[in-house]
Protein backbone atom coordinates (compact mmCIF):
# COMPACT_ATOMS: atom_id res chain seq x y z
CA UNK A 1 0.00 0.00 0.00
CA UNK A 2 2.82 2.10 1.15
CA UNK A 3 4.66 1.69 -1.74
CA UNK A 4 2.01 2.16 -4.60
CA UNK A 5 1.41 5.14 -2.55
CA UNK A 6 5.09 6.14 -2.89
CA UNK A 7 5.88 5.20 -6.54
CA UNK A 8 2.76 6.33 -7.57
CA UNK A 9 3.80 9.74 -6.42
CA UNK A 10 7.30 9.39 -8.30
CA UNK A 11 5.92 7.77 -11.31
CA UNK A 12 3.47 11.41 -11.29
CA UNK A 13 6.24 13.11 -11.25
CA UNK A 14 7.34 12.14 -15.01
CA UNK A 15 3.61 12.58 -15.77
CA UNK A 16 3.85 15.92 -14.65
CA UNK A 17 6.96 16.75 -16.45
CA UNK A 18 5.11 15.61 -20.14
CA UNK A 19 2.35 17.73 -18.90
CA UNK A 20 4.51 20.84 -18.05
CA UNK A 21 4.99 21.52 -21.79
CA UNK A 22 1.17 21.01 -22.85
CA UNK A 23 -0.09 23.29 -20.10
CA UNK A 24 2.64 25.72 -20.93
CA UNK A 25 1.16 25.75 -24.55
CA UNK A 26 -2.28 26.10 -23.53
CA UNK A 27 -2.42 28.78 -21.07
CA UNK A 28 -0.14 30.80 -23.21
CA UNK A 29 -1.01 30.32 -26.48
CA UNK A 30 -4.12 28.55 -26.13
CA UNK A 31 -3.26 25.76 -28.26
CA UNK A 32 -3.29 22.37 -28.06
CA UNK A 33 -0.18 20.54 -29.21
CA UNK A 34 -1.38 16.80 -30.57
CA UNK A 35 2.27 16.21 -31.83
CA UNK A 36 3.72 17.27 -27.87
CA UNK A 37 3.93 13.13 -27.34
CA UNK A 38 5.71 12.80 -30.43
CA UNK A 39 8.06 15.37 -30.13
CA UNK A 40 9.26 14.35 -26.60
CA UNK A 41 9.85 10.90 -28.69
CA UNK A 42 12.07 12.77 -31.58
CA UNK A 43 14.09 14.32 -28.44
CA UNK A 44 14.36 10.65 -27.19
CA UNK A 45 15.14 8.53 -30.67
CA UNK A 46 17.61 12.31 -30.78
CA UNK A 47 19.70 11.34 -27.69
CA UNK A 48 19.45 7.99 -28.65
CA UNK A 49 21.17 8.14 -31.69
CA UNK A 50 23.81 10.64 -30.37
CA UNK A 51 24.42 8.07 -27.84
CA UNK A 52 24.79 5.05 -29.86
CA UNK A 53 26.84 6.48 -33.06
CA UNK A 54 28.69 8.88 -30.93
CA UNK A 55 29.19 7.35 -27.72
CA UNK A 56 27.63 11.28 -26.63
CA UNK A 57 25.81 10.03 -23.15
CA UNK A 58 22.09 11.39 -22.88
CA UNK A 59 22.69 13.96 -20.21
CA UNK A 60 25.94 15.46 -22.46
CA UNK A 61 23.46 14.88 -25.44
CA UNK A 62 20.92 17.31 -23.77
CA UNK A 63 23.56 19.72 -24.27
CA UNK A 64 22.69 19.57 -28.17
CA UNK A 65 18.83 17.96 -28.31
CA UNK A 66 17.60 21.32 -26.20
CA UNK A 67 18.89 24.04 -28.51
CA UNK A 68 17.53 21.98 -31.78
CA UNK A 69 14.20 21.21 -29.61
CA UNK A 70 13.96 25.40 -28.79
CA UNK A 71 14.64 25.77 -32.62
CA UNK A 72 11.99 23.33 -33.91
CA UNK A 73 9.33 24.96 -31.39
CA UNK A 74 10.24 28.53 -32.50
CA UNK A 75 10.31 27.43 -36.56
CA UNK A 76 6.66 24.99 -35.52
CA UNK A 77 5.34 28.65 -34.23
CA UNK A 78 6.47 30.65 -37.06
CA UNK A 79 5.51 28.04 -40.08
CA UNK A 80 2.69 25.55 -38.82
CA UNK A 81 1.23 27.50 -35.75
CA UNK A 82 0.71 30.90 -36.81
CA UNK A 83 -0.22 30.33 -39.87
CA UNK A 84 -3.38 27.59 -38.76
CA UNK A 85 -4.18 29.87 -36.34
CA UNK A 86 -5.55 32.63 -38.57
CA UNK A 87 -7.77 30.12 -40.25
CA UNK A 88 -9.13 29.55 -37.08
CA UNK A 89 -9.03 27.99 -33.70
CA UNK A 90 -9.58 24.65 -34.11
CA UNK A 91 -6.94 24.60 -36.97
CA UNK A 92 -3.75 24.02 -35.58
CA UNK A 93 -5.52 20.71 -33.63
CA UNK A 94 -5.44 19.68 -37.22
CA UNK A 95 -2.00 20.85 -37.98
CA UNK A 96 -0.14 19.13 -35.10
CA UNK A 97 -2.60 16.24 -35.60
CA UNK A 98 -1.26 15.87 -39.48
CA UNK A 99 2.42 17.00 -37.62
CA UNK A 100 2.40 13.78 -35.06
CA UNK A 101 1.62 11.24 -37.76
CA UNK A 102 4.78 13.03 -40.23
CA UNK A 103 6.74 12.31 -37.11
CA UNK A 104 5.82 9.13 -35.99
CA UNK A 105 6.31 8.23 -39.49
CA UNK A 106 9.23 9.62 -40.24
CA UNK A 107 10.69 8.04 -37.32
CA UNK A 108 9.47 4.42 -37.97
CA UNK A 109 11.12 5.23 -41.60
CA UNK A 110 14.89 5.73 -39.95
CA UNK A 111 14.83 3.54 -36.73
CA UNK A 112 12.04 0.48 -37.40
CA UNK A 113 9.85 -1.04 -35.74
CA UNK A 114 12.17 -2.27 -32.94
CA UNK A 115 11.58 -0.43 -29.74
CA UNK A 116 14.43 0.72 -27.50
CA UNK A 117 16.18 2.83 -24.33
CA UNK A 118 18.53 5.19 -23.21
CA UNK A 119 18.91 3.01 -20.49
CA UNK A 120 21.93 1.18 -21.48
CA UNK A 121 23.92 4.70 -21.81
CA UNK A 122 23.15 5.64 -18.70
CA UNK A 123 25.20 3.17 -16.51
CA UNK A 124 23.57 1.69 -13.38
CA UNK A 125 21.04 4.81 -12.63
CA UNK A 126 18.70 2.86 -14.70
CA UNK A 127 18.86 0.19 -12.28
CA UNK A 128 19.86 2.07 -8.78
CA UNK A 129 17.86 2.68 -5.97
CA UNK A 130 17.60 3.86 -2.52
CA UNK A 131 15.92 2.08 0.48
CA UNK A 132 13.09 4.10 2.40
CA UNK A 133 12.84 2.99 6.36
CA UNK A 134 9.95 -0.21 5.86
CA UNK A 135 12.00 -1.66 3.14
CA UNK A 136 10.63 0.29 0.51
CA UNK A 137 12.96 0.29 -2.65
CA UNK A 138 12.59 3.56 -4.93
CA UNK A 139 14.36 3.98 -7.95
CA UNK A 140 16.84 6.69 -8.14
CA UNK A 141 15.98 7.82 -11.74
CA UNK A 142 12.22 7.79 -10.65
CA UNK A 143 13.48 10.64 -7.96
CA UNK A 144 15.82 12.46 -10.32
CA UNK A 145 12.80 12.87 -12.94
CA UNK A 146 10.14 13.80 -10.04
CA UNK A 147 12.79 17.00 -8.61
CA UNK A 148 13.36 17.74 -12.30
CA UNK A 149 9.87 17.99 -12.68
CA UNK A 150 9.32 20.34 -9.81
CA UNK A 151 12.20 22.35 -11.07
CA UNK A 152 10.72 22.98 -14.79
CA UNK A 153 7.01 23.71 -13.41
CA UNK A 154 8.44 25.88 -10.48
CA UNK A 155 11.25 27.65 -13.33
CA UNK A 156 8.04 28.02 -15.97
CA UNK A 157 5.95 29.67 -13.09
CA UNK A 158 9.21 32.04 -11.80
CA UNK A 159 10.06 33.01 -15.78
CA UNK A 160 6.13 34.18 -16.05
CA UNK A 161 5.58 35.63 -13.33
CA UNK A 162 9.04 37.87 -12.51
CA UNK A 163 10.93 38.20 -16.02
CA UNK A 164 10.52 40.88 -18.52
CA UNK A 165 10.30 37.97 -20.97
CA UNK A 166 7.52 36.48 -19.07
CA UNK A 167 5.33 39.33 -18.72
CA UNK A 168 5.79 39.92 -22.19
CA UNK A 169 4.61 36.63 -22.92
CA UNK A 170 1.94 36.75 -20.80
CA UNK A 171 0.58 40.72 -22.08
CA UNK A 172 0.72 38.47 -25.76
CA UNK A 173 -1.51 35.63 -24.63
CA UNK A 174 -4.01 38.18 -23.05
CA UNK A 175 -3.86 41.05 -26.23
CA UNK A 176 -1.77 40.63 -28.93
CA UNK A 177 -2.60 43.70 -30.60
CA UNK A 178 -2.46 46.16 -27.01
CA UNK A 179 1.15 43.96 -26.87
CA UNK A 180 2.57 45.45 -29.82
CA UNK A 181 1.16 49.05 -28.77
CA UNK A 182 3.47 48.92 -26.19
CA UNK A 183 6.13 47.82 -28.04
CA UNK A 184 6.43 43.74 -27.98
CA UNK A 185 6.79 41.96 -31.26
CA UNK A 186 4.00 40.14 -30.34
CA UNK A 187 4.96 37.13 -32.65
CA UNK A 188 8.04 36.99 -31.87
CA UNK A 189 6.71 36.25 -28.04
CA UNK A 190 4.77 33.77 -28.92
CA UNK A 191 7.09 31.81 -31.10
CA UNK A 192 9.68 31.97 -27.45
CA UNK A 193 6.69 30.33 -25.80
CA UNK A 194 6.74 27.74 -28.36
CA UNK A 195 10.95 27.20 -28.03
CA UNK A 196 10.44 27.48 -24.16
CA UNK A 197 7.85 24.97 -24.67
CA UNK A 198 9.75 22.68 -26.44
CA UNK A 199 12.77 22.51 -24.62
CA UNK A 200 10.60 21.14 -21.68
CA UNK A 201 9.67 18.21 -24.16
CA UNK A 202 13.46 17.24 -24.67
CA UNK A 203 13.69 17.03 -21.12
CA UNK A 204 10.25 14.78 -20.83
CA UNK A 205 11.45 12.91 -23.75
CA UNK A 206 15.04 12.01 -22.12
CA UNK A 207 13.32 11.21 -18.93
CA UNK A 208 10.59 8.93 -20.96
CA UNK A 209 13.56 7.24 -22.89
CA UNK A 210 15.93 6.54 -19.40
CA UNK A 211 12.61 4.90 -17.56
CA UNK A 212 11.75 2.95 -19.80
CA UNK A 213 11.68 1.41 -23.45
CA UNK A 214 10.16 3.37 -26.53
CA UNK A 215 9.52 2.84 -30.27
CA UNK A 216 8.48 5.26 -33.17
CA UNK A 217 4.51 5.10 -31.90
CA UNK A 218 4.96 5.54 -28.22
CA UNK A 219 3.94 9.29 -28.87
CA UNK A 220 0.38 8.78 -28.52
CA UNK A 221 0.32 7.31 -25.34
CA UNK A 222 3.10 10.12 -23.81
CA UNK A 223 0.50 12.58 -25.31
CA UNK A 224 -2.74 10.71 -23.68
CA UNK A 225 -1.11 10.68 -20.48
CA UNK A 226 0.38 14.15 -20.64
CA UNK A 227 -3.26 15.32 -21.28
CA UNK A 228 -5.00 13.48 -18.93
CA UNK A 229 -2.53 15.02 -15.91
CA UNK A 230 -3.29 18.36 -17.24
CA UNK A 231 -6.78 17.81 -17.67
CA UNK A 232 -7.19 16.19 -13.75
CA UNK A 233 -5.08 19.47 -12.77
CA UNK A 234 -6.66 22.25 -14.52
CA UNK A 235 -4.52 23.28 -17.42
CA UNK A 236 -2.36 26.57 -16.08
CA UNK A 237 -1.33 26.37 -12.81
CA UNK A 238 2.09 24.65 -11.87
CA UNK A 239 1.28 23.03 -8.48
CA UNK A 240 -2.32 21.61 -10.38
CA UNK A 241 -0.43 20.08 -13.29
CA UNK A 242 1.89 18.87 -10.56
CA UNK A 243 -1.15 17.23 -8.58
CA UNK A 244 -2.78 15.90 -12.02
CA UNK A 245 0.16 14.00 -12.75
CA UNK A 246 0.37 12.52 -9.69
CA UNK A 247 -3.57 11.51 -9.30
CA UNK A 248 -3.17 10.25 -12.39
CA UNK A 249 -0.40 8.02 -11.87
CA UNK A 250 -1.96 6.60 -8.02
CA UNK A 251 -4.92 5.78 -10.30
CA UNK A 252 -2.83 3.73 -12.56
CA UNK A 253 -0.57 1.98 -9.51
CA UNK A 254 -3.34 0.98 -7.12
CA UNK A 255 -5.51 0.13 -10.41
CA UNK A 256 -2.08 -2.46 -11.43
CA UNK A 257 -2.64 -3.67 -7.97
CA UNK A 258 -6.40 -4.96 -8.53
CA UNK A 259 -5.52 -6.61 -12.12
CA UNK A 260 -2.75 -5.99 -14.13
CA UNK A 261 -5.13 -5.05 -16.68
CA UNK A 262 -6.16 -1.95 -14.45
CA UNK A 263 -3.09 0.11 -14.86
CA UNK A 264 -4.62 2.15 -17.95
CA UNK A 265 -7.98 1.41 -17.02
CA UNK A 266 -7.64 2.98 -13.86
CA UNK A 267 -6.36 5.80 -14.62
CA UNK A 268 -8.31 6.82 -17.64
CA UNK A 269 -11.63 5.94 -15.37
CA UNK A 270 -10.18 8.74 -12.86
CA UNK A 271 -9.59 11.37 -16.11
CA UNK A 272 -13.21 10.78 -16.93
CA UNK A 273 -14.44 10.91 -13.56
CA UNK A 274 -12.94 14.81 -12.99
CA UNK A 275 -13.88 15.65 -16.82
CA UNK A 276 -17.36 14.51 -15.54
CA UNK A 277 -17.11 16.38 -12.21
CA UNK A 278 -15.53 19.40 -13.92
CA UNK A 279 -18.17 19.86 -16.31
CA UNK A 280 -21.40 19.03 -13.98
CA UNK A 281 -20.37 20.38 -10.66
CA UNK A 282 -20.55 23.58 -12.18
CA UNK A 283 -24.60 22.93 -13.44
CA UNK A 284 -25.23 20.94 -10.17
CA UNK A 285 -24.71 23.95 -8.24
CA UNK A 286 -26.11 26.81 -10.20
CA UNK A 287 -29.21 24.34 -10.04
CA UNK A 288 -28.85 23.95 -6.24
CA UNK A 289 -28.43 27.89 -5.86
CA UNK A 290 -31.70 28.38 -7.88
CA UNK A 291 -33.82 25.90 -5.54
CA UNK A 292 -32.78 27.60 -2.71
CA UNK B 1 10.79 70.23 -38.12
CA UNK B 2 7.41 68.57 -38.30
CA UNK B 3 7.83 65.63 -35.80
CA UNK B 4 4.38 64.22 -37.51
CA UNK B 5 4.05 64.37 -41.42
CA UNK B 6 0.78 62.41 -42.68
CA UNK B 7 0.25 62.54 -46.82
CA UNK B 8 -2.63 61.90 -48.52
CA UNK B 9 -3.55 59.30 -45.90
CA UNK B 10 -6.62 56.88 -46.76
CA UNK B 11 -7.67 54.63 -44.75
CA UNK B 12 -11.02 51.78 -44.85
CA UNK B 13 -12.63 49.64 -42.09
CA UNK B 14 -13.30 46.93 -45.04
CA UNK B 15 -15.82 49.09 -47.24
CA UNK B 16 -15.78 51.81 -45.02
CA UNK B 17 -13.65 54.39 -46.48
CA UNK B 18 -12.86 55.94 -42.92
CA UNK B 19 -9.96 58.52 -44.01
CA UNK B 20 -10.00 60.33 -47.34
CA UNK B 21 -7.00 62.23 -48.54
CA UNK B 22 -6.12 63.41 -45.01
CA UNK B 23 -2.74 65.91 -44.98
CA UNK B 24 -1.38 66.56 -41.23
CA UNK B 25 1.29 68.07 -39.68
CA UNK B 26 2.35 68.16 -36.87
CA UNK B 27 5.35 70.45 -35.56
CA UNK B 28 7.56 68.95 -32.61
CA UNK B 29 6.39 69.58 -28.70
CA UNK B 30 2.66 70.75 -30.34
CA UNK B 31 -0.49 69.99 -28.47
CA UNK B 32 -3.06 69.30 -31.42
CA UNK B 33 -6.76 68.38 -30.97
CA UNK B 34 -8.89 66.30 -33.05
CA UNK B 35 -12.51 66.76 -32.69
CA UNK B 36 -14.97 64.94 -34.76
CA UNK B 37 -18.59 63.63 -34.57
CA UNK B 38 -18.78 59.88 -33.60
CA UNK B 39 -17.70 57.88 -36.99
CA UNK B 40 -15.12 61.18 -38.52
CA UNK B 41 -12.39 58.69 -38.52
CA UNK B 42 -10.32 60.30 -35.29
CA UNK B 43 -10.08 56.84 -33.86
CA UNK B 44 -8.79 55.25 -37.11
CA UNK B 45 -6.36 58.02 -37.68
CA UNK B 46 -4.31 57.73 -34.63
CA UNK B 47 -4.37 53.80 -34.75
CA UNK B 48 -2.81 54.25 -38.37
CA UNK B 49 -0.50 56.81 -36.96
CA UNK B 50 0.57 54.25 -33.71
CA UNK B 51 0.60 51.38 -36.10
CA UNK B 52 -2.37 48.75 -35.68
CA UNK B 53 -4.16 49.80 -38.44
CA UNK B 54 -2.80 49.64 -42.23
CA UNK B 55 -3.52 52.53 -44.85
CA UNK B 56 -5.02 52.07 -48.19
CA UNK B 57 -2.73 54.96 -49.50
CA UNK B 58 -1.22 57.66 -48.32
CA UNK B 59 2.32 57.76 -46.43
CA UNK B 60 3.21 58.69 -42.22
CA UNK B 61 6.39 60.33 -41.84
CA UNK B 62 7.97 60.56 -37.85
CA UNK B 63 11.30 62.87 -37.16
CA UNK B 64 11.71 62.81 -41.04
CA UNK B 65 11.64 59.06 -41.89
CA UNK B 66 9.09 56.86 -43.41
CA UNK B 67 7.36 54.38 -41.02
CA UNK B 68 4.00 53.55 -43.41
CA UNK B 69 5.18 50.37 -43.30
CA UNK B 70 7.28 49.77 -40.03
CA UNK B 71 5.18 47.53 -37.65
CA UNK B 72 3.71 48.92 -34.23
CA UNK B 73 6.50 47.24 -32.01
CA UNK B 74 9.09 49.02 -33.36
CA UNK B 75 7.19 52.44 -33.88
CA UNK B 76 6.89 52.61 -29.94
CA UNK B 77 10.89 52.50 -29.72
CA UNK B 78 10.89 55.08 -32.62
CA UNK B 79 8.83 57.39 -29.34
CA UNK B 80 5.33 56.71 -30.98
CA UNK B 81 3.45 55.37 -27.93
CA UNK B 82 -0.83 55.10 -28.26
CA UNK B 83 -3.14 55.62 -25.16
CA UNK B 84 -6.17 53.32 -26.73
CA UNK B 85 -9.60 53.75 -26.77
CA UNK B 86 -11.12 51.73 -24.07
CA UNK B 87 -7.87 52.03 -21.86
CA UNK B 88 -7.01 48.35 -23.15
CA UNK B 89 -5.18 47.19 -19.77
CA UNK B 90 -4.11 43.65 -19.66
CA UNK B 91 -6.74 42.87 -16.73
CA UNK B 92 -4.98 39.92 -15.24
CA UNK B 93 -2.13 41.81 -14.72
CA UNK B 94 -1.51 44.16 -11.62
CA UNK B 95 -1.07 47.67 -12.45
CA UNK B 96 3.21 47.72 -11.57
CA UNK B 97 3.31 45.11 -14.06
CA UNK B 98 0.95 46.75 -16.83
CA UNK B 99 3.49 50.15 -15.97
CA UNK B 100 6.65 47.50 -16.47
CA UNK B 101 5.26 46.52 -19.93
CA UNK B 102 5.98 50.34 -21.08
CA UNK B 103 9.44 49.41 -20.79
CA UNK B 104 9.43 46.74 -23.13
CA UNK B 105 10.57 49.33 -25.66
CA UNK B 106 14.04 49.79 -24.54
CA UNK B 107 13.71 53.74 -24.99
CA UNK B 108 16.21 55.75 -22.43
CA UNK B 109 14.12 58.36 -20.77
CA UNK B 110 13.04 59.92 -17.05
CA UNK B 111 9.85 57.85 -16.64
CA UNK B 112 10.04 54.82 -13.97
CA UNK B 113 7.02 53.16 -12.46
CA UNK B 114 7.28 55.89 -9.27
CA UNK B 115 7.65 58.67 -10.66
CA UNK B 116 4.04 57.84 -12.93
CA UNK B 117 2.53 56.98 -9.46
CA UNK B 118 4.01 60.58 -8.16
CA UNK B 119 2.18 62.01 -11.29
CA UNK B 120 -1.28 59.48 -10.63
CA UNK B 121 -1.19 59.92 -6.93
CA UNK B 122 -4.34 57.60 -6.98
CA UNK B 123 -2.78 54.84 -8.33
CA UNK B 124 -0.25 54.73 -5.18
CA UNK B 125 -2.33 52.33 -2.84
CA UNK B 126 -3.38 50.27 -6.11
CA UNK B 127 0.29 49.18 -7.45
CA UNK B 128 -0.39 45.52 -6.62
CA UNK B 129 -4.25 45.80 -7.65
CA UNK B 130 -5.16 43.48 -10.75
CA UNK B 131 -5.91 46.08 -13.62
CA UNK B 132 -9.50 44.47 -13.79
CA UNK B 133 -10.29 45.59 -10.31
CA UNK B 134 -9.22 49.06 -10.73
CA UNK B 135 -11.95 52.16 -11.20
CA UNK B 136 -12.03 53.89 -14.25
CA UNK B 137 -10.02 56.87 -13.50
CA UNK B 138 -7.62 54.39 -12.04
CA UNK B 139 -7.72 52.24 -15.26
CA UNK B 140 -7.15 55.82 -17.67
CA UNK B 141 -4.04 56.70 -15.46
CA UNK B 142 -2.57 53.08 -15.95
CA UNK B 143 -2.76 52.97 -19.30
CA UNK B 144 -1.66 57.01 -19.60
CA UNK B 145 1.22 55.75 -17.39
CA UNK B 146 1.62 52.50 -19.20
CA UNK B 147 2.26 54.79 -22.37
CA UNK B 148 4.74 57.14 -20.58
CA UNK B 149 6.91 54.46 -19.56
CA UNK B 150 8.10 54.04 -22.97
CA UNK B 151 9.10 57.64 -23.04
CA UNK B 152 7.17 58.90 -26.12
CA UNK B 153 8.18 62.08 -27.73
CA UNK B 154 4.72 61.84 -29.86
CA UNK B 155 1.60 60.64 -27.39
CA UNK B 156 -1.40 59.80 -28.65
CA UNK B 157 -4.58 60.15 -26.69
CA UNK B 158 -7.19 58.68 -27.60
CA UNK B 159 -10.54 60.01 -25.50
CA UNK B 160 -9.12 59.92 -21.93
CA UNK B 161 -12.54 61.37 -20.43
CA UNK B 162 -13.94 58.47 -21.87
CA UNK B 163 -16.47 57.15 -19.07
CA UNK B 164 -14.36 58.91 -16.50
CA UNK B 165 -16.46 61.44 -13.72
CA UNK B 166 -16.08 64.79 -14.23
CA UNK B 167 -13.59 64.82 -10.83
CA UNK B 168 -11.14 62.00 -12.29
CA UNK B 169 -11.22 63.62 -16.27
CA UNK B 170 -10.13 66.84 -13.98
CA UNK B 171 -7.13 65.05 -12.42
CA UNK B 172 -6.18 63.50 -15.63
CA UNK B 173 -5.58 66.86 -17.51
CA UNK B 174 -4.12 67.96 -14.59
CA UNK B 175 -1.41 65.51 -14.47
CA UNK B 176 -1.06 65.66 -18.07
CA UNK B 177 -0.63 69.34 -18.14
CA UNK B 178 3.37 69.26 -16.87
CA UNK B 179 3.70 66.71 -19.73
CA UNK B 180 1.96 68.96 -22.12
CA UNK B 181 4.48 71.91 -21.39
CA UNK B 182 7.09 69.26 -21.09
CA UNK B 183 8.05 69.67 -24.73
CA UNK B 184 6.06 66.05 -25.69
CA UNK B 185 4.26 66.35 -28.89
CA UNK B 186 1.06 65.27 -28.42
CA UNK B 187 -2.34 64.53 -30.67
CA UNK B 188 -5.19 63.73 -28.99
CA UNK B 189 -8.87 63.23 -29.33
CA UNK B 190 -11.50 64.73 -27.53
CA UNK B 191 -15.32 64.43 -27.24
CA UNK B 192 -15.36 67.42 -24.66
CA UNK B 193 -14.93 70.57 -27.47
CA UNK B 194 -14.56 73.28 -24.51
CA UNK B 195 -11.63 71.05 -22.92
CA UNK B 196 -10.06 70.35 -26.32
CA UNK B 197 -10.03 73.95 -26.99
CA UNK B 198 -8.17 74.83 -23.60
CA UNK B 199 -5.43 72.25 -23.36
CA UNK B 200 -4.40 72.52 -27.41
CA UNK B 201 -2.51 74.98 -29.19
CA UNK B 202 -4.28 73.99 -32.56
CA UNK B 203 -7.80 72.16 -33.13
CA UNK B 204 -8.27 69.96 -36.21
CA UNK B 205 -11.66 68.69 -37.15
CA UNK B 206 -12.51 65.54 -38.74
CA UNK B 207 -15.85 65.35 -41.26
CA UNK B 208 -16.27 62.18 -42.62
CA UNK B 209 -12.54 61.33 -43.06
CA UNK B 210 -11.43 64.95 -43.63
CA UNK B 211 -10.27 67.82 -42.36
CA UNK B 212 -13.25 70.10 -42.10
CA UNK B 213 -11.41 72.67 -40.39
CA UNK B 214 -8.15 73.63 -39.27
CA UNK B 215 -6.61 76.52 -36.79
CA UNK B 216 -5.18 77.56 -33.95
CA UNK B 217 -7.44 77.51 -30.83
CA UNK B 218 -6.38 81.09 -29.67
CA UNK B 219 -8.00 82.68 -32.85
CA UNK B 220 -10.37 80.46 -33.96
CA UNK B 221 -14.01 81.39 -32.89
CA UNK B 222 -15.88 78.05 -30.84
CA UNK B 223 -18.93 78.30 -32.94
CA UNK B 224 -17.14 77.90 -36.26
CA UNK B 225 -15.36 74.72 -34.96
CA UNK B 226 -19.45 73.33 -33.76
CA UNK B 227 -20.42 74.12 -37.35
CA UNK B 228 -17.35 72.37 -38.64
CA UNK B 229 -18.23 69.68 -36.22
CA UNK B 230 -21.88 68.83 -37.29
CA UNK B 231 -20.98 69.48 -40.99
CA UNK B 232 -23.73 72.19 -40.94
CA UNK B 233 -22.15 74.32 -43.73
CA UNK B 234 -21.04 70.73 -45.84
CA UNK B 235 -24.61 70.12 -46.04
CA UNK B 236 -25.56 73.81 -47.07
CA UNK B 237 -23.08 73.29 -49.53
CA UNK B 238 -24.49 69.77 -51.11
CA UNK B 239 -28.63 71.61 -51.02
Amino acid sequence: MMNSLIQGILLGGYYALIASGLTFMFSVMRIINLAHGSLAVVAAYALFALAKNLGVSPFTGLLIVLPLMAIAGFLLQRFVLDRSLRAGALVPILATFGLAIVLDNTLFEIFGANTTSLAPFVGSLSYDSIELPGGIYVGVLAVYIFATAVVVLVGLQLLLSFTPIGRAIRATSEDPDTAGLVGINARLMTATAAAIALVTVGIAGAALGMRGTFDAYSGGAQLLFAFEAAVIGGAGSVWGTLLGGIVLALAQSFGAQISPLGFLIAGHAVFFLVLFVRLLLPRLAERMRRQA
Amino acid sequence: MSALSIRTLNLHHGLLHAVRDLSLDLASGEVVALVGANGAGKTTLLRAIAGTHRPTSGSISFDGADITAVPVHRRVSLGIALVPEGRRLFAQMTVEENLKLGTMSGRPGQWTVDKVIETFPNLAARRTARAGTLSGGEQQATAIGRALMSNPSLLLLDEVSLGLSPIAVDSVYESLSELMRSGTTILLVEQDLARAMRVASRVVCLLEGRVALEGDTASLPRERVTEAYFGLNHQRVVA
